[in-house]
């Protein structure tokens, strides 16, 4: 312990010996071990700022929507609701789906990992096709970015989901694919969980914008 | 085979890396952080180019600027012996540019990026940063986003010429400023810098929470750390709602929407809610890394430990915290509902208690110490002296009162500059002062010193004079100030302030020859030049790829100047002084 060229491991940690004169009072500072790997917290901070990217898109929404007398305005299309809502029960299903894949993969079962994860992923994929059918009908009603403030908001907002969906959509390809070549096992499954942080993102912010954009 | 594999990526740092590798797409923190200096570097060239044409024009408006004729005719229209006369538009587009090439490309990138990068993980003992090939990727996206920024001067209709707000109507639609593609890039190219930040921001936040040393608390982390670990929490938090508004931006002037464009339903103001629910987070970005740095220069080159350690780090989370619930007072004269003024007005005046406690702070570490006047400490006093005045002139523009008066006039050109354009004294400190643990070589102090003073005297020569203009009146951005009357008397400040500013950009030079000089030629530069108490002094120089031989175990605070401990007057936080010296002391 007297000579400084010693290597200290995490364990062999200097007696905590209390010297307030040193450290400002206060209790001996041992060494942190880390609540969460770097990988989960890496992904918990990109999902704040996912968070606060769609509370600006949000925020602007609800400055018209506040501040319409009638909306949707006169002379536009009404949105789907039924298929929507439908649209919005697949989705959440999936959430289930990638939660079931990491307890799969916490007990080490390869086989229903690829699984849950293919139905995710064929969840995920039948949403985007579904949204991309109500999108087609919609324009061919006349709802387009440029035919109202509504419209331009619609697009924003929902465009800006299906883009993180697309993009869930490849996070879960790639992670399929790790899982098929046995990438993970009960010791090392980091990959999924944070597959399933990002996916529950974006499954839990549907509903927001549902009950906002379709049904308020 | 998978073996050998293994073996051969642990002992990967050994081996020699190729060019490529080790300088293009480095994994390295600290190449990293080289490659944003030199990034940063160039752009602060290029946006000082840009504000000594804006001064030449205020100055001397319509006169044409030497060895500027080579420009063609839209943009600038040839004069006598080669020069060129900058026309309005032109004009637009340069004091733009400036702001966002200085505010995204310089200051971001030098303060966060290089010392974000290069420091971090040297000063909480860590090998590298949590996620070395994300970090590449955000040097890599933020380059990629310069190159689209400097690209938008070779479009027809030249650069964005909307101010660096990109106050909608203006910037959401071509036809106002005349700029079509030019506005498109810079959008796109501030979005690609949100995400390069972003990625920096995570990769910040992960490795000081996960990747401290042994020993290393949060309170026992330098004060630079703990304003990088602040500052990228406000970046994580505050680009996203720029992104978004840029998202909508763009799509007014691409897609058809008109969320900012009154005549189809839309909602100018809601552009400066958002932009500025960004915009002020984004001005303690700038600031807190500086104020970090300060403090520590402060307390290493007076030997003194810092004055009240726990409310620095406290009033930059204060700060960081207020950051959020006063942009408001940006607004103060655009329509908003005056009664959101006054309580914006207070929430602004709040950010004066925790940013006065710095002040203090840093005068209380001075006090009594045993001051060294290095060029660190010079510039490090600098910008305690100019952050001094626009904390003060920043009370004035609180006020919503007197602010309607001052509102847009050059008070504020003053003020943001004595704040923003006042950060890069302590960027010109942080790189005096850890350019031997990142070049190996010392700089030149003769020449720092020169340097120092000509910077000291010519900026307060340019800038604090606009003061005066902007309390007569003077608005900011106008072409010609020679086109009012009741600016023609003040005219002759205009002319000191641009031969201020020249005289200040030529000074520069001296940094300049300085910094490529000592790179090549500088004296050999010992481990521990500054006898400092930080870890990266205890990291060999040149620190190999993994930073410390052995991990380093922490057993003490950054600041134990002058400590009765030992005889010599530093204390670096990870030299164990033994058990029985401890038992002594009681």
């Amino acid at each position: 312990m007297a000579t400084s060229s010693v290597a200290h491991k995490l364990d062999d940690v200097p007696p905590p010996a209390p010297r307030p004169e040193l450290v400002g009072g206060g209790p001996p500072v041992r060494p942190n071990m880390p609540l969460l790997n770097n990988a989960r917290l890496g992904v918990i901070m990109m999902l704040g700022a996912e968070l606060m990217f769609f509370a600006g898109l949000i925020g602007a929404f609800l400055v018209f929507r506040l501040s319409a007398q009638v909306w949707p305005p006169p002379f536009q299309p009404r949105l789907p609701l039924g298929v929507t809502g439908v649209n919005t029960v697949i989705l959440l299903f999936s959430a289930l789906t990638v939660h079931w894949a990491v307890g799969a993969a916490r007990v080490g079962q390869t086989a229903v990992l690829v699984r849950q994860l293919g139905f995710t992923a064929a969840l995920g994929a039948l949403f985007l096709a579904i949204q991309g059918y109500e999108w087609a009908r919609m324009i061919h009603f006349g709802l387009t970015t440029s035919s109202s403030v509504y419209g331009g908001l619609f697009y924003t907002l929902i465009g800006a989901h299906g883009v993180h969906v697309i993009g869930g959509l490849i996070w879960l390809a790639v992670v399929y694919w790790q899982a098929r070549r046995g990438r993970f096992s009960k010791k090392d499954f980091v990959g999924v969980q944070t597959t399933r942080m990002y996916w529950t993102f974006v499954v839990a912010l549907w509903p927001v914008l549902y009950g906002l954009v379709y049904l308020y | 085979m998978s073996e050998s594999a293994v073996a051969h990526g642990a002992h990967g740092q050994h081996a020699k890396p190729s060019f490529i590798s080790h300088y293009i797409f480095s994994l390295d923190h600290k190449m990293i952080g080289r490659q944003f200096l030199f990034v940063g570097l160039l752009m602060l060239m290029i946006g000082g180019i840009l504000a000594m044409l804006v001064r030449w024009q205020l100055a001397w408006p319509e006169s044409p600027v030497p060895g500027l004729g080579f420009i063609s005719e839209p943009y600038i229209y040839p004069g006598p012996n080669g020069g060129g006369i900058i026309p309005p538009q032109t004009y637009n587009a340069l004091f733009t540019m400036h702001a966002t090439i200085m505010i995204f490309f310089v200051v971001m990138p030098i303060m966060v990026g290089t010392f974000g990068n290069f420091l971090i993980p040297l000063m909480i003992g860590a090998g590298d940063m949590a996620f070395p090939k994300l970090n590449m990727l955000s040097f890599w996206v933020g380059a990629i986003s310069g190159v689209v920024m400097l690209s938008s001067f070779f479009v027809p209709g030249g650069p964005a010429a909307g101010g660096w707000t990109g106050y909608a109507t203006l910037s959401a639609k071509a036809q106002y400023t005349g700029v079509e593609w030019g506005q498109h890039l810079w959008i796109i190219a501030l979005m690609l810098n949100g995400v390069s930040s972003l990625m920096g921001a995570i990769n910040y936040i992960t490795t000081v929470v996960n990747m401290r040393a042994p020993g290393m608390g949060y309170f026992r982390m330098p004060l630079t750390v703990w304003s990088l670990f602040i500052t990228a929490i406000l970046l994580l938090l505050a680009l996203p709602v720029l992104t978004a508004a840029l998202a909508m931006l763009l799509f007014d002037r691409m897609a058809g929407t008109s969320f900012f464009l009154p005549e189809g339903g839309g909602e100018p103001l809601l552009w400066q809610h958002m932009f500025w629910f960004f915009g002020h987070p984004e001005v303690y970005i700038l600031v807190l890394p500086a104020m970090g740095i300060t403090s520590d220069l402060l307390s290493t080159f007076s030997r003194k430990p810092i004055f009240g350690y726990h409310a620095m780090a406290f009033s930059m989370i204060a700060i960081a915290g207020l950051s959020w619930i006063v942009w408001g007072h940006h607004m103060f004269i655009s329509g908003m509902n005056p009664l959101l003024g006054t309580a914006f007005m207070m929430t602004t005046m709040v950010i004066a208690v925790p940013s006065a406690i710095k002040v203090f702070n840093w005068l209380g570490t001075l006090w009594g110490g045993s001051i060294r006047l290095t060029v660190p400490m010079l510039f490090a006093l600098g910008f305690v002296s100019n952050f001094l005045i626009g904390g003060l002139s920043g009370i004035f523009m609180a006020s919503t009162p007197v602010d309607i008066f001052i509102h847009d006039t050059y008070f504020i050109v003053a003020h943001f500059h004595y704040v923003v354009a006042g950060i890069i004294f302590a960027l010109f400190a942080a790189v005096y002062y850890w350019f031997p643990k990142m070049f190996y070589r010392n700089m030149n102090q003769t020449l720092g010193k020169v340097h120092f003073v000509l910077t000291y005297i010519f900026f307060n020569g340019a800038f604090f004079p606009m003061h005066f203009l902007g309390v007569g009146g003077h608005m900011r951005r106008i072409y010609n100030p020679l086109q009012y009357e009741f600016i023609t008397p003040m005219h002759d400040w205009n002319i000191f302030i641009t031969w201020s500013a020249l005289i200040l950009g030529a000074s520069q030079l001296f940094f300049l020859g300085n910094f490529f000089w000592s790179l090549f030629a500088g004296k050999k530069a010992e481990q521990n030049p500054w006898q400092a108490n930080t870890l990266e002094w205890s990291a060999p120089t040149p620190a190999p790829h993994g930073n410390f031989l052995t991990t380093p175990t922490v057993y003490r605070g950054p600041y134990e100047y002058s400590s009765p401990e030992v005889t010599e007057d530093w204390l670096p936080q990870d030299k164990d002084i033994g058990a029985s010296t401890a038992a002594k002391a009681h």
